[in-house]
């Protein structure tokens, strides 16, 4: 095993790269429920996949299982395709209606 | 193999050209098809006589395919040839062929040329299958279809209302009679396991009466539905709606004489069945002498000839219920020449009066239509069994048989033979003596017409002669043993003639009479007239409840109320679901956030309810690892 990894396993204690991936998820969040651009709400998403990712990694080396990594590659490939989507949507959007404020683009009611 | 399946299939092509291409085909054409495939067929059935051998003995037997195979159940599509079926393929070829001919002048300017000429090829597909068939099935495939193109037929003109009601009529009726058929065909199927003649009918003695009178019974039913027997005869005077022609092949010669052919094909089963042969017989009687007497009374030419079907087609249950098959196939064989020629010969009147069927409004055509009057007296002679003319040997045999079987139904049968010849010959001194009361001037008809009457005014004086019905089935139905009484014979022909003289004085020498008979008997009279309002009674037992039934309790009641209120209720229900679940879409994407995020924290919660559970040992063991 190289040395920086070792360095990374023992130094710093699993909780923290929790609890950092917790409160990288609340952000997204709170981003995600509260803003009203929709491309912050879009990267708060993306944010929220990045905190997931960030356990699952922290997971996988604990338990010394190459599935969490595996996993990862997963988020980051649909999250890849859905920025691709989304952007593309967005900009449509954008180009039909002249604004991104999230909550005038309700033409799904009723 | 002697190819039966081109026998019927011919007629079918015909149908199938004339029905998908005729609209675009000249008129010449349509006739070639439709004449050249009866007459092919006609040809066909006499190669098969020549080259087939003694059919008696060896009756010719054809196995298509497979139709319908079930565990130890099959029915195979099989075609047979015996003497009988011979005689009914013959007929039917043979006056079909006559009729088609009779057609081409008869229907020349009538609208939907093609489509008379489609049905009618169809009509002889239909009645060669049933004829041919050699299981109970195929028999009945041919029976539905012969209904279909009668129904078809009658209406033909289905711009008049009338006409569109009587096919409905007849289409109904019938259906009363199919469901016994129907029936009688499950008890075979249930008792014998089989719908194959041969194996039927070999097994029938074994089996018990009762079981054997139910069948019997029930196939009797059948036949008095498309036979136009007491209780179900109402449709056939109304089926004079079609054009004539129709009335000679189907209502008369061939279609109407199918209960008769199944009843004597059936015999194996109805001779160990005493009730109903006694059945049989007492309703071929009632209907004979109940429909001569309505006959008597009729102005409608067509209608005097539909009564006179009725009465002559209950002679001939009267034969095969007193046991003499042969006897009442003969009688079917007669009557298919002189009653085809009588209704030929009446659409030739019809014709010569420019359409007029009321016979009040004919009258001195004897100038006019040389041809047809003769032929029509042929006819007419037959039918009152004036000796040595086909109807004579035929009537005689049934009546003769009749009172070896019982004497009061001779006498009876005698008697409606004098009324037979009483109005057959009414309807003739009416339409060709006196002087001539329609409009219009009349004229004789085309040869095309007249060539096939006068064929079928020879058959009707020479058939007789030429075909010995009972000695030709004599190894299928052995004749009756019994010195010939020919006494019987005398008193028949009497009868016949003292019919005729009397129609000669009411309706030639004095013609006050039946004026004044109608006066003094106005009570008797105006029950024979209307028919004995048996319409009007059916109307109000039947048909009146059937109608007010189903549109109070089944239209109003179980449709709209019932199956429309589930469909709309469900719809309604769901509308009104909906309308609440509706508020959740707002259309504000923050809300749907918001929910999403609330889901997920419920979930959440409910799998830390559920892993506590687990970790205190209440869950499933082994689950949570």
């Amino acid at each position: 095993m190289p040395e920086a990894l070792q360095a990374f396993n023992s130094g710093i204690p699993v909780s923290w790269y929790l609890i950092l991936s917790a409160v990288l998820f609340a952000l997204g969040v709170g981003g995600f429920m509260f803003r009203r651009n929709i491309i912050t709400v879009f990267m708060c998403i993306e944010l929220m996949l990045n905190a997931v990712n960030l356990s699952f990694v922290t997971f996988a080396n604990q338990h010394k299982l190459v599935s969490g990594h595996i996993f990862t590659f997963f988020v980051m490939v649909v999250a890849a395709a859905e920025a691709a989507v989304g952007l593309a949507i967005i900009l449509t959007v954008f180009k039909n209606r002249g604004t991104l404020n999230i909550d005038e683009i309700d033409s799904l009611k009723n | 193999m002697q190819q039966l399946w081109l026998i019927p299939a011919l007629p079918f092509l015909g149908f199938l050209l004339n029905g998908i291409f005729g609209r675009k085909l000249p008129k010449s054409v349509v006739t070639l098809i439709a004449v050249a495939s009866v007459l092919l067929s006609f040809g066909w059935v006499m190669k098969v006589f020549m080259t087939a051998g003694d059919l008696g003995a060896t009756p010719v037997t054809e196995h298509y395919f497979t139709w319908i195979r079930s565990g130890q159940f099959q029915v195979g599509w099989d075609f047979t040839v015996d003497k009988l079926t011979m005689i009914m393929l013959m007929i039917v070829t043979g006056i079909g062929s006559l009729i088609h001919i009779y057609s081409i002048g008869y229907m020349a300017h009538e609208e939907g040329y093609y489509r008379f000429f489609a049905y009618l090829n169809l009509f002889m597909f239909f009645m060669l299958d049933l004829v041919l068939a050699a299981n109970y099935l195929i028999l009945f495939v041919g029976w539905e279809g012969v209904g279909l193109c009668s129904y078809l037929l009658i209406g033909f003109y289905f711009v008049k209302k009338s006409a569109t009601t009587a096919g409905n009529k007849a289409f109904i009726v019938n259906r009363i009679g199919d469901f016994g058929f129907s029936l009688a065909m499950f008890l075979i199927v249930v008792n014998f396991g089989t719908l194959d003649f041969t194996q039927v009918f070999s097994a029938a003695p074994g089996k018990p009466t009762g079981t054997l009178t139910a069948i019997a019974l029930l196939l009797l039913l059948g036949a008095c539905g498309k036979s136009a027997q007491i209780p179900l005869y109402v449709w056939l005077p109304d089926a004079m709606e079609g054009p004539t022609p129709v009335s000679a092949l189907i209502h008369a010669a061939t279609m109407v004489t199918a209960g008769v052919y199944m009843c004597t094909r059936s015999a194996a089963i109805f001779t160990h069945a005493a009730v109903a042969m006694e059945t049989v017989a007492i309703i071929g009687l009632a209907t004979a002498v109940f429909a001569a007497t309505i006959g008597l009374l009729q102005n409608d030419i067509k209608k005097v000839y539909a009564y006179s079907t009725v009465s002559q087609l209950g002679y001939m249950f009267l034969g095969v219920g007193v046991g003499a098959f042969s006897a009442g196939i003969w009688h079917l064989m007669t009557h298919a020449f002189f009653k085809a020629l009588l209704f030929l010969g009446a659409g030739s009147v019809i014709h010569a009066c420019h359409g007029e069927q009321d016979m009040r409004h004919m009258g001195g055509l004897w100038k006019y239509a040389k041809v047809t009057g003769v032929t029509l007296a042929c006819a007419s002679l037959a039918i009152s069994g004036f000796p040595y003319t086909s109807g004579f040997f035929s009537k005689d045999a049934i009546l003769g048989a009749a009172y070896a079987h019982a004497p009061w139904m001779y006498w009876v049968g005698v008697v409606t033979a004098g009324m037979t010849a009483f109005y057959v010959w009414r309807a003739f001194w009416m339409s060709f003596t006196g002087e001539y009361k329609g409009h219009g001037h009349p004229h004789e008809s085309p040869w095309s017409m007249l060539g096939p009457l006068v064929v079928l005014a020879v058959l009707s004086l020479g058939g007789g002669f030429l075909f010995n019905v009972p000695k030709i089935l004599d190894s299928m139905f052995p004749i009756a043993e019994g010195a010939e009484n020919m006494n019987l014979t005398y008193i028949s022909v009497a009868f016949g003639l003292i019919g005729i003289a009397l129609s000669y004085y009411m309706y030639v020498v004095n013609t006050k009479v039946p004026e004044r008979l109608a006066a003094s008997l106005s009570g008797l009279y105006n029950l024979v007239y209307n028919k004995y309002f048996v319409d009007e009674i059916y109307d109000a037992t039947v048909v009146n409840p059937v109608i007010t039934g189903s549109t109070t309790v089944l239209w109003h009641g179980v449709d709209q109320g019932v199956i429309d209120g589930i469909v709309n209720g469900v719809g309604t229900e769901s509308k009104s679901i909906g309308g609440v679940l509706k508020l959740l879409q707002s259309g504000n994407i923050r809300s749907y956030a918001t929910w999403v995020v609330l889901g997920a924290v419920a979930l959440l919660i409910v799998m830390g309810v559920t892993a506590m559970g687990w970790a205190s040992g209440l869950g499933p063991a082994g689950v949570g690892r």
